[in-house]
């Protein structure tokens, strides 16, 4: 082998495609956590979080703005959850957030409605108002008992 | 029926023998890699001949796979009204198995057998022998270059096919299919994770280059001083990895999924 | 601990030394002094285990018996990375050259120099130079060896060899595959190297009339034992199998052959 300029080129062309493929796989693709220690941290207690997993992305307004960091329980037996946002977020105190799912059986994610408040959160604060998961099983449940209850009144 | 029980014995016991070499041949590979002077010149050599020259043939196959998922996908998804979520299905079958599996196997085939068949013909024509009377250890000179090359190689191939799939789902997607491109590649962001798909997909790849590089540079090595060992040789290495290829896929991924 | 100086008779020698593979007996017992700075020749048929005794002087093989000692060291008892210590002073002609494929010529015959050495960049061209003059390849040094013919390849091999200044050169086969002109030259080669370098040059070889030429000491392996002398004496030996191995009558010998061996339990046709 002629050990060429030509081909060390090549090669350094071949290693850098690969890596820039790596990169694209992992960062764009995979998202890859760009927040890291740096992120603005806050909590919210839910009665029900449903189906929410560890990495489920946090939007505002559709656009994603972070992820779920940990999920644990409070002390009260909520569901204590953590999340890791942008920290060029300005999220003002009387934000909520809610458990929603994307589509009828897609998975679920947190959404923030800002609110008005002049108040900004800080890391380490918590999002008082929530919504808890809606529970498909519990929502029909209800229903056949409604329409139970309702055929029981018309008798 | 004693023949058989014996047969079975003498086997088992080659088997066990084989491994063990090939155990011997790893450890004495490793030992030449933390030796100096480092060859790096040779490794920049076995980059080109494994990584440059399989470009074409990663990137064809991968496109051509990725169109394939792309055709087949569209076909089965559009039954549920759920062809929005194609570009999930291209991604993570290709990132998930068909990837790694895939560009192994392909690079198994061609650098895996030539390499098999260059140490070989080094045997036959005692190259190996001359660099040994000249204090240079074989191992260190063209065997461990070789491997960790492949090593190297294999998840940038990888991730290369990949890359190139998703652009083939791409192609028949959006071009041919009609479907919306931004809505491709979100389902694709969306369904994807570094964690769980990513990382396993880079990590498969890795384990197959250590399998590639070990099994053809070990049968190169052993390979008998006859013509007809170097073929038979090229032959043994692109079965054996090509089989233990498939069952280490199964392993990684029942152990990395959990 | 072997002398600083070792004596000049346990520079290359054999030490009673067995070699068989599987059932085969290539030699026993076999026991030769190659004298210093001398050529000596291994003669013999195919399959008398000639090239086998080059590779053990190497250390590339164990013999199962007996001991070779290079410069007063047993090589059969020595680790292989104390054999890369030996075969420093050692020089190999191979009887297919076995250069380095992917080299040039120029590449290949520096190449002992450059791996086990730390001579400078200068230094190493002018020694390949040097060698590549005198096997008579200067114009050579820009080709791979697949474009060399047998006879530069051998030439190459042969530079490649010396070019470490080794004090002891083993040549396997150096005129096989050559033309008579060709095969000539190598033969001069060898006389010069042994002249100027003072080398020990040990040829293993089936041709009798060059090593009748060039040989100071000679080892004839036949199959029932080995005779070892110089030229001359063989020559006059009185040995019958000498005479006849030394002055073959073809005729006799193939009519003798005209029985083709029946393997056991094939049918005689």
């Amino acid at each position: 082998m002629r050990r060429s300029p030509m081909r060390d080129f090549l090669v350094g062309c071949f290693v850098l495609l690969g890596l820039a493929a790596i990169a694209y796989l992992s960062l764009s693709v995979g998202g890859v956590s760009y927040n890291g220690p740096k992120g603005l941290k806050l909590f919210a207690d839910f009665d029900e979080i449903g189906g929410l997993k560890v990495r489920a992305p946090v939007v505002v307004s559709g656009v994603k703005v972070g992820e779920i960091e940990s999920i644990g329980l409070a002390d009260d037996y909520r569901a204590r959850v953590h999340f890791n946002l942008d920290p060029s977020l300005k999220l003002p105190a009387d934000t909520s957030a809610s458990i929603v799912t994307s589509g009828v059986l897609g998975d679920r994610y947190v959404s923030l409605q800002p609110g008005a408040d002049d108040q900004i959160l800080a890391s380490g604060q918590q999002i008082e108002f929530v919504e808890s998961a809606v529970i498909l099983e519990r929502m029909i449940g209800k229903l056949i008992h409604n329409t139970d209850v309702g055929k029981g009144d018309a008798k | 029926m004693v023949t058989v029980v014996r047969d079975l014995g003498w086997l088992s016991l080659r088997f066990v023998e084989q491994l063990g070499s090939l155990a011997r041949f790893a450890g004495s590979i490793g030992a030449s890699l933390l030796t100096p002077p480092p060859r790096f010149g040779r490794f920049v050599d076995e980059l080109f001949k494994l990584g440059v020259l399989s470009l074409i043939i990663i990137c064809l196959c991968g496109t051509a796979v990725g169109a394939v998922l792309g055709l087949q996908g569209y076909n089965t998804l559009v039954r549920f009204g759920a062809a929005d979520s194609l570009g999930a299905v291209v991604g993570l079958s290709l990132i998930r198995e068909l990837a790694p599996v895939l560009t192994a196997l392909l690079t198994t085939g061609r650098a895996g057998s030539a390499t098999t068949a260059e140490i070989g013909t080094m045997v036959v024509t005692e190259q190996l022998d001359g660099l040994r009377m000249m204090s240079v250890d074989p191992v260190h000179y063209i065997v461990a270059p070789k491997a960790l090359a492949m090593v190297v190689v294999m998840p940038l191939l990888s991730a290369l096919f990949t890359v190139f799939g998703i652009f083939g789902g791409y192609l028949v997607g959006v071009r041919v299919m009609g479907l919306d491109g931004s809505t491709y590649l979100s389902s694709l962001d969306s369904a994807v994770d570094f964690e769980n798909d990513v990382g396993g997909s880079l990590l498969k790849a890795v384990v197959f280059g250590v399998l590639i590089g070990l099994i053809s540079t070990y049968r190169g090595f052993t390979t008998a001083p006859t013509s007809a060992g170097v073929s038979s040789a090229t032959t043994s290495t692109v079965v054996v990895a090509s089989v233990c290829i498939l069952i280490f896929d199964y392993f990684i991924t029942a152990l990395w999924g959990v | 601990m072997p002398d600083a100086r070792p004596a000049p008779d346990l520079h290359l020698v054999f030490d009673d030394v067995s070699m068989a593979f599987a059932a085969r007996h290539v030699f026993d017992h076999l026991s030769f002094r190659f004298p210093p700075g001398r050529i000596s020749v291994i003669l013999g048929g195919s399959g008398s285990g000639k090239s086998t005794a080059l590779r053990l002087i190497g250390g590339l093989i164990q013999p199962s018996g007996g001991r070779i000692l290079v410069d007063g060291e047993d090589v059969t008892a020595l680790s292989e990375r104390q054999l890369y210590r030996v075969r420093a002073k050692l020089g190999m002609l191979f009887q297919s050259g076995a250069l380095l494929d992917a080299l040039t010529v120029f590449e290949n015959v520096a190449f002992p120099l450059r791996q086990r050495t730390r001579l400078s960049g200068a230094d190493i061209e002018a020694r390949v130079r040097e060698c590549l003059d005198a096997v008579g390849l200067t114009d050579a040094d820009d080709l791979l060896p697949s474009q060399l013919s047998g006879g530069m390849v051998k030439r190459a091999a042969l530079a490649r060899a010396i070019v470490a200044r080794p004090s002891i050169l083993l040549c396997d086969e150096p005129f096989s595959g050559l033309d008579p002109i060709s095969a000539r030259r190598i033969e001069a080669l060898l006389v010069e190297i042994n002249g100027r370098f003072g080398m020990t040059v040990v040829v293993v070889s089936h041709d009798i009339a060059s090593t009748m030429r060039m040989a100071a000491q000679v080892l004839v392996l036949l199959p029932d034992g080995a005779v070892e002398g110089s030229p001359e004496e063989l020559r006059h030996s009185t040995d019958a199998r000498v005479a006849s191995f030394l002055n073959p009558d073809l005729d006799a010998a193939l009519a003798g052959a005209t029985q083709v061996e029946v393997a056991p339990g094939a049918a005689a046709w």
